[in-house]
């Protein structure tokens, strides 16, 4: 069990990326890659709530869902619970330390309704994996996507000195490289196969 | 089937319940920063309920900040300095705080919360700052690029102000903006009028507000503006007067010019105006009329460029040059201009070197 764990956080991470593979998560990560600053903080952000909000959803799903039989009201729990323990967690981080809350607590809002955080929380549903494999989906799936945004901050920074047709400045460009990236991260698969 | 719906419904509403009353207590504890006192340019308290950004909690006591996005941190206009009290800068904040305005401790008032404390400065002129509903009430071509534009303002009913003083004219979302902008235009005029605003607006190819006004606004549609704003008005000394304005910078001139004739103010007064041609020259008539009204005032256009066809016998050359020409002694004078930056530039120097006093020489530059 804890074999397949490890293998599914390295996975999550480089083969199954959800952003390269998925494309899950695209809004936020085309709006903030501006600045590698603030992708590190939002990508931080993005691995604690991967993190947290998967193993939550996990006992939601195991001990309330499942035995009344409500599986299919899983969209619907998960992005509250998800919605609500953000909010939490914001609340608490503006409230204890003013350092964390510049560097990670202002982008938490702006992850709430992200649907790589909701797509994690299904895919681990869909793939029957166990608390502790969820959790570390979560962590994995968290890292790669702050990968993907931490290596497109650092192109669009280059990009800035770029020639770039006039049509495609800003998203075009930005989702034109997300696919050659995607194309180089297939280059993991074989490595670890999940799913 | 019943059972089954009843139990999704209740299993629903029981858990977002439940996560509800969680962020009512968490609201009610981790959230809550009681009263807080918001002391402003060291004189005026306020208490207010903390919890909420700067730029909301002043709203409601009234106090507008100016703000082009409501609060989203994307026009970075909500600036306000904050001596004390709002910990340190946001991410969100930094792309629109220059370096020197960190120093300042300037800060985006949407971004910043109101947690404990704070000691904050604002202009003075902002608590007179309202925001107006006001109907278009007329639009007229001045020349062949600026309109004139007269806005009846209904809600609040009056507009206090003094002339010279610019307002901020909202520009709602079309073709060329997603988003709301804001632009200042300067008042032309007479503000003892207080139920009207008129504007003079010049085009520019692909202005966003410039755009808007000559092709979409017709008149009887309804506007929001808010204002007034600056301090270019008239200083009461004994001085003689020049006024140097070229295109649209006619506007506040002309509000200082109408408010003086009013208040019968028999100052020398010297109206320099620069264009380019014959075309370009407006509100001609107006100013030969107020030049009966005030003995003392002598309006002076120049051309820089007269077509043949304009038959033009007055002054020809660079304003900067026909100002030069003039001005006999400017020890004894003080000097309104409104135009573009680079013929503000210009005049600036020229009226240093005739010896009007620097401090003296008072402008409205726009771009």
């Amino acid at each position: 069990m804890t074999a397949s764990s490890i293998a599914i956080f390295f996975a999550a991470i480089f083969t199954n990326n959800i952003l390269l593979s998925n494309y899950l998560g695209m809004c936020s990560f085309l709006s903030v890659s501006r600045e590698i600053k603030t992708s590190v903080g939002l990508g931080v952000a993005v691995i604690f709530v991967m993190a947290s909000t998967s193993a939550l959803n996990w006992l939601v799903y195991n001990y309330i869902l499942l035995p009344f039989g409500l599986e299919y009201l899983r969209f619907i729990v998960f992005i509250i619970v998800i919605a609500a323990f953000v909010q939490l967690v914001e609340m608490v981080i503006e409230r204890v330390s003013e350092v964390l809350y510049a560097a990670l607590g202002i982008f938490l809002p702006l992850i709430t309704v992200n649907c790589a955080i909701l797509g994690v929380s299904l895919f681990m549903v869909i793939r029957e994996y166990s608390l502790l494999e969820s959790f570390t989906f979560g962590l994995g799936s968290g890292i790669g996507w702050f990968l993907a945004i931490m290596a497109m901050a650092g192109i669009r920074q280059k990009l800035k000195r770029a020639r770039i047709p006039h049509g495609l400045e800003g998203a075009g460009i930005t989702l034109i490289i997300t696919g050659m990236m995607a194309l180089a991260f297939m280059g993991f698969s074989g490595m670890l196969p999940i799913g | 089937m019943l059972t089954s719906l009843l139990i999704s419904v209740g299993a629903v509403s029981g858990i977002s319940a439940f996560l509800a009353l969680l962020m009512v207590i968490a609201d009610a504890t981790i959230g809550n920063y009681g009263e807080v006192k918001i002391t402003i340019n060291n004189d005026k308290e306020l208490r207010v309920k903390g919890g909420k950004p700067l730029l909301g909690t002043l709203m409601e006591e009234e106090i507008f900040i100016p703000s082009a996005c409501g609060g989203r941190g994307s026009c970075g206009l909500c600036k306000v300095k904050v001596i004390e009290g709002a910990g340190q800068y946001l991410p969100t904040e930094l792309p629109w705080i220059s370096e020197e305005e960190r120093e300042q401790q300037v800060r985006l008032s949407c971004q910043i919360k109101v947690k404990n404390d704070m000691f904050i400065e604002i202009p003075e002129e902002l608590f007179n700052v309202k925001e107006f509903d006001a109907k278009v009430a007329k639009i007229r071509d001045l020349t062949h690029d600026i309109k004139e534009v007269t806005l009846e303002v209904v809600d609040p009913p009056e507009i206090e102000m003094v002339a010279g003083q610019f307002v901020q004219l909202r520009i709602p979302e079309y073709e060329l903006t997603d988003e709301p902008v804001y632009r200042a235009y300067s008042v032309a005029s007479n503000p003892s009028d207080k139920k009207h605003v008129e504007l003079e607006i010049r085009l520019v190819p692909n202005g966003i507000a410039t755009t808007y006004v000559h092709n979409y606004l017709k008149e009887g549609d309804q506007v929001v503006f808010n204002g007034p704003y600056g301090d270019f008005y008239l200083r009461e000394t004994e001085r003689e007067i020049v006024c140097i304005a070229g295109g649209s910078g006619m506007a506040p001139i002309k509000s200082i010019l109408l408010n003086m004739a009013e208040r019968g103010i028999q100052r020398r007064v010297r109206y320099f105006f620069g264009a380019r041609s014959k075309k370009d020259l407006f509100l001609v008539e107006e100013m030969r009329e107020l030049e009966k009204q005030l003995p003392n005032f002598k309006f002076i256009p120049a051309l820089s460029n007269p077509e043949p066809e304009d038959d033009w016998d007055g002054e020809t050359g660079l304003i900067t040059d026909v100002l030069d020409a003039h001005l006999e002694s400017g020890e004894n004078v003080e000097a309104y201009l409104c135009g573009s930056p680079g013929m503000i530039d210009a005049c600036v120097k020229v009226l240093s070197e005739n010896g009007v006093p620097e401090e003296l020489i008072y402008y409205d530059k726009f771009g």
